[in-house]
């Protein structure tokens, strides 16, 4: 279960883009240490262990000293070398525990870092398209790479240091009792002066962190989005205004760093400070008692170092609340991607489709991307099984809208959607896209082998379907060219591969999907006619007794559509097939003119 | 790695300034446990609080010095980070921009990405911290020695023995560590790449349902990454109960041999008090560094990785090529061209042999089979690769031999994966040329645009989504259009910048640019004949190799291939 679920109610507030407290921040990352619960609590006890015994070792050295004290001729060594000896023997034990806590916390917070990355990957990939049509690549990467990295540096060693610290105050606390409670009297003036600062100055810092994080996430977005487009800035020589607009980016990112840090750098010489002023008031009290013969000098020696150490780990606590802060500021990040609505659950008596027998059919659908624009406007129309349903018009007049709808991508405001007599929105997610073939005009392919590119919608395609259907495409050949044929690696820009052969390579892998239905929205628009009218075969096949969509400019493709949509500016002016619309002379008449002007 | 601190350079007057102050700050630190040895053993036994009430109060003062100095100098180490690495991450930019299409691929993006990124900001936290804690905790332990020297000489020495054990650990595990460190930014340049690709390719995996699928292959990324980053850590985990111990080993030491030296009268036993005051402190000296260590060691890696890309030489140089007279604008002469290299078989060559000129003003269409190698031509006429033999000319002169950015002017370009920026309309067909908003709108009438942008909200001034896609196909390719003539470039280059315009918007965008833009060198990639059959002249290409050259009507007459293309296309 992802933890998102478990706090259901909090997701609310996470709409909102007011920050959240640190301590729900915390909350949350609590929930992914109680996953290792067990693990959790053996490296809280191996801490305290660890630490009881370093605690210990000033006290062996003040009696060694105790043992020295009498001066020059009376030092008694057999004490001295038998504290020596347990010295020895609590450091060696105290070394090599402490060398296993880490182990163990490296192991823990690998553990939960990698369930978080694996958290906010299934996220994503559950979010609906109009997240990755409104956010950066960039950003998001920066989240699930830099964010996730601070907070388990963060975890990795400030977790620990935080609960050593807390044993080691109240272990030299005690100790100090032990030894003189009047002097521990004078601690009293300096530790809430230590605690209040410290709270003073985290609430300060971590807007500032905050900012830092978010920072980085733009500038990261920027690079992402400039190095994608590196050859348009090249052509068009716009490297220097781009460079400019970096510069100030880098600069925020910069300077957002220098901020979180000049405040950052206040708290460890401050925290010093009150702590040297403790050592202070405690060398002129320790010495008055001493005067009045109420301490030993040994006392006074083990008192310093208990304060030296308990005051130690409050300068490290003081440290590490900045560095607390600024992964609390990056988990906000992750735990907010977490967070996201991810598309709507399907209903609960949501059916499964096996098949499609009859038709596809719209009901006074409404669609905008946006609230306040109407792309789609009561759209009606009916596609009878195994037919074919052409949809034209001008660019940009809301035909790729259509298919976005069919699939479920996007939502409809009003009307309704029927596959056969069920409801879009009634029917699985899965199934209903599973029953779809899409070959789009934007390719996509991965970087794996070309193989893993064609099989990529049909689980264990043997070699010869692949071949098939690379066959069929007319890509075969080309495959057999490349360096490896078919294990040869796609890069991650597919650049040693045109936008036609990309294509070309799509529609192989939507041929080796068997589904009722079939959306081509411009599949063939970069490939060349004569390669065209070569796998036209093939496309027939792949669309031989399937109810198929078609958005194609050639009209030629089209012209033995049953049904064609003409759309303009979101509705459909008109309907009918080829010889119809020709006899109406209307728009599709003038648009099938002007391929000939 | 070396290339990293030349860019510290500028700096090393206010680091030293800072250093200095460090230093100041930190002996004051060092002066505390040096008075109280003093109240202990000198002034104590005078038996006056004033006295003890008097060096309390230079204790005081001394605290309040190291606050401020620790400040100041903590302050002057932030802001030589931020500079230096402004700096650097400029450089940085700059460099990317400047490699080669070739260089891109090789590095691949989401790597440029990270080390843009992430691996700027490990060095940006190692330069702030070596400053102030990687100053501060050596100046203890050295102004430590150097003030226990003057308390006790013999002591001293023993401490000192213990030092070459902690550097051994040091120079161990950094050499170790480092290693492991790139190993594991190379882990995460994978898990981005699957996190990008994911993000590319969102439709099609959702429309295939394999999010499962790409569940598991990020999985697979995802727990390599772990198994590195814990092996890394686990690595570094020595130093710090190892350094401890060695520490606290020389620490027992110290009182055996101070119980010697006391017994013998050589010390007093507050002396040993002090020294042990000053151990600890030195000891959490110890304990700072090992934590900045595993931060150096990762900044280590990072500067390596960024060191690569610096030290990248440009790909395409300016060359010194002599001019070679042609009464053409653009003339291939004898071109030939292979992405990859090595393998000189004519197979793997991918353009061959192609001679074709064109007069200023007129107009060149290139069709050919996907594949052909089309876009190849533009990519060598603009100088994204070199040719391997032949010459490209404009205006006589090798593009090679022209400044890049003179050559690139020349050209207003799109491209067949072109891209939007998520900037306003205007920004994006201006691409920081200073183009007059006249200008841009002009274009935007030529490119067919006007229509759909004048329906925008702020019109020209509408923002875009990131990529554009809060715009269909075909507006897009008509802001690619429009971007590529309000330049008015010399050169027009239009790579299948029509294929997602309808017929009805693609004949008016020809007319235009006939009409509008008479003394522009138009170069025009199409697979639809009528997107080329009015030019001056068409370029068949099949293969790599030219299979014919001519008006329309001689290619129809001459040309198997142009004929092929145009029976396809007219039934």
């Amino acid at each position: 279960m992802p933890p998102g679920q478990s706090f259901g109610k909090m997701k609310i507030s996470s709409k909102t883009e007011k920050p959240k407290d640190t301590k729900y921040v915390f909350k949350r990352l609590w929930y992914y240490i109680y996953q290792y619960k067990l693990l959790f609590l053996l490296a809280l006890i191996l801490t305290i262990v660890s630490n009881i015994l370093a605690i210990i070792g000033p006290m062996l050295s003040g009696y060694a000293i105790d043992a020295i004290e009498p001066g020059k001729g009376s030092v008694v060594f057999k004490t001295v070398f038998y504290y020596a000896g347990w010295m020895v023997l609590f450091y060696v034990a105290s070394s090599i525990l402490s060398y296993i806590l880490s182990v163990l916390m490296i192991h823990l917070s690998q553990k939960i870092v990698r369930k978080m990355r694996e958290d906010v990957f299934h996220k994503l990939v559950d979010l609906p398209i109009s997240y990755f049509d409104t956010n950066q690549a960039g950003d998001i990467i920066s989240r699930i790479s830099y964010d996730i990295d601070t907070v388990n540096t963060s975890m990795s060693t400030d977790v620990i240091q935080i609960a050593a610290g807390l044993i080691t105050v109240i272990g030299s606390l005690i100790m100090m009792i032990i030894i003189s409670p009047v002097l521990v009297l004078v601690m009293f003036v300096t530790i809430p002066l230590s605690v209040l600062y410290t709270r003073f100055m985290s609430k300060r810092i971590k807007p500032l962190f905050r900012k830092r994080s978010a920072k980085l996430g733009e500038m990261n977005g920027f690079i992402e989005e400039m190095v994608s487009g590196q050859k348009t800035i090249n052509a068009y020589g716009a490297e220097d205004e781009i460079l400019k607009r970096f510069d100030k980016i880098n600069k925020e990112t910069v300077d957002a760093y220098y901020d979180a840090e000049y405040y950052g750098s206040l708290m460890g010489p401050t925290v010093n400070f009150i702590n040297n002023i403790s050592l202070t008031l405690i060398t002129i009290a320790g010495a008055i008692l001493y005067l009045l013969s109420h301490m030993s000098l040994g006392n006074i020696s083990s008192f310093i170092q208990y304060s030296r150490k308990f005051s130690g780990p409050i300068s490290e606590v003081a440290n590490v609340v900045s560095e607390l802060q600024s992964a609390a500021a990056a988990a906000e990040r992750v735990f907010k991607l977490i967070d996201e609505e991810a598309e709507l659950m399907d209903k609960e008596d949501a059916i499964d489709l096996n098949m499609v027998h009859e038709d596809v059919s719209l009901h006074n659908v409404s669609f905008g991307y946006i609230p306040e624009k109407t792309i789609i406007k009561s759209l009606s129309l009916k596609a009878k099984s195994g037919s074919l349903t052409a949809i034209v018009g001008a660019t940009g007049a809301g035909k790729t809208t259509i298919i976005n709808l069919l699939m479920r991508f996007y939502d409809i405001w009003e009307g309704n959607i029927y596959l056969d007599d069920k409801e879009i929105r009634d029917i699985t997610r899965k199934s209903l896209r599973k029953s779809y073939t899409m070959v789009l005009q934007d390719t996509w392919l991965f970087e794996g082998t070309v193989f893993d590119n064609i099989a990529y919608g049909k689980e264990n395609a043997t070699k010869e379907e692949v071949e098939e259907v690379a066959k069929m495409t007319g890509i075969h050949s080309f495959i057999k060219r490349l360096p490896n044929g078919y294990d040869t690696i796609i890069n991650e820009n597919g650049i040693n591969i045109s936008k036609g052969q990309k294509q070309l390579l799509t529609i192989a892998r939507a041929m080796l999907l068997d589904s009722q239905m079939l959306i081509l929205d411009e599949a063939t628009s970069n490939v060349d006619t004569r390669t065209e009218i070569k796998i036209q075969k093939a496309m027939r096949k792949l669309m031989e007794q399937k109810t198929c969509f078609v958005i194609a400019h050639r009209l030629s493709t089209i012209q033995g559509a049953d049904n064609i949509l003409v759309v303009d500016q979101g509705n459909v002016i008109e309907q009918g097939n080829h010889i119809e619309l020709m006899e109406k002379k209307g728009f599709y008449y003038k648009l099938y003119q002007s391929q000939f002007e | 790695m070396h290339k990293i601190f030349t860019y510290l350079k500028p700096y090393s007057g206010h680091m030293l300034i800072g250093f200095l102050i460090k230093v100041l700050g930190t002996f004051m630190d060092l002066g505390l446990p040096w008075v109280l040895a003093y109240i202990i053993d000198d002034v104590i036994p005078h038996k006056e609080i004033s006295l003890i009430l008097w060096w309390g109060g230079i204790m005081v003062l001394l605290s309040i010095g190291a606050r401020s100095f620790n400040i100041i100098a903590n302050r002057m180490a932030t802001s030589v980070a931020r500079d230096t690495v402004q700096i650097l991450r400029h450089d940085l930019f700059v460099k990317i921009q400047s490699l080669s299409g070739s260089q891109v691929d090789y590095f691949s993006v989401s790597s440029l990405e990270a080390r843009m990124t992430t691996d700027t900001y490990h060095i940006h936290n190692m330069i702030g911290m070596m400053q102030r804690i990687g100053v501060r905790a050596p100046i203890i332990i050295i102004g430590g020695i150097i003030i226990t020297f003057t308390l006790e000489p013999v002591l001293t020495s023993v401490l000192v023995g213990v030092l070459p054990f902690l550097a051994l650990i040091v120079i161990l595990v950094s050499k170790k560590g480092i290693p492991l460190y790139t190993n594991m930014q190379l882990s995460i340049d994978k898990m981005v790449r699957v996190v990008r690709e994911n993000i590319s390719g969102i439709r099609v995996i959702k429309a295939l349902s394999k999010t499962w699928y790409e569940k598991e292959r990020f999985s697979h990324v995802n727990e390599e990454l772990a198994e590195k980053e814990k092996k890394a850590g686990i690595t570094m985990a020595i130093t710090n109960p190892f350094m401890n111990l060695i520490f606290n080993l020389g620490l027992t030491l110290v009182v055996i041999v101070g119980a010697y030296r006391v017994n013998s009268g050589a010390s007093q036993p507050g002396k040993i008090v002090a020294f042990l005051s000053y151990f600890t402190l030195m000891l959490q000296a110890v304990m700072a560094i090992t934590r900045i260590f595993v931060i150096y060691s990762k900044a280590m890696a990072s500067a390596n990785r960024i060191g690569e890309i610096l030290e990248t030489k440009e790909d395409l140089q300016m060359q010194d090529i002599s001019r070679i007279p042609s009464v053409y604008h653009i003339e291939f002469q004898d071109v030939s061209f292979s992405y990859v290299h090595g393998d000189d078989s004519d197979k793997s060559q991918l353009i061959k042999d192609i001679n074709f000129g064109i007069m200023r003003g007129k107009s060149l269409g290139i069709i050919g089979s996907t594949g052909s190698g089309k876009t190849t031509l533009i990519n060598l006429l603009m100088r994204f690769y070199d040719v391997d033999k032949g010459n490209i000319l404009i205006d006589g002169q090798d593009v090679r031999s022209y400044d890049k950015k003179v050559l690139r002017k020349k050209f207003g370009v799109v491209f067949q994966n072109d891209i939007l920026f998520g900037d306003t309309i205007y920004e994006n067909i201006n691409m920081g040329r200073g183009l007059s908003k006249g200008n841009v709108r002009a274009a935007a009438v030529d490119a067919q645009a006007k229509t759909f942008i004048d329906e925008l909200e702020k019109n020209i001034d509408f923002k875009l989504a990131i990529k554009g896609s809060n715009l269909s196909g075909g507006q897009k390719q008509r802001l690619f259009v429009a971007r590529a003539l309000a330049g008015k470039p010399e050169i027009l280059i239009l790579d299948d910048s029509s294929s997602a315009l309808d017929y009805k918007t693609d004949s008016l965008l020809r007319k235009a640019i006939r009409e509008n833009y008479k003394d522009t060198t138009t170069i025009m990639i199409a697979q639809r004949i009528s997107s080329v059959m009015k030019l001056d002249h068409i370029l068949v290409i099949e293969d790599g190799k030219m299979a014919g050259y001519g008006t329309h009507e001689e290619l129809l007459k001459s040309c198997e291939e142009y004929q092929d293309i145009y029976k396809s296309q007219i039934m």
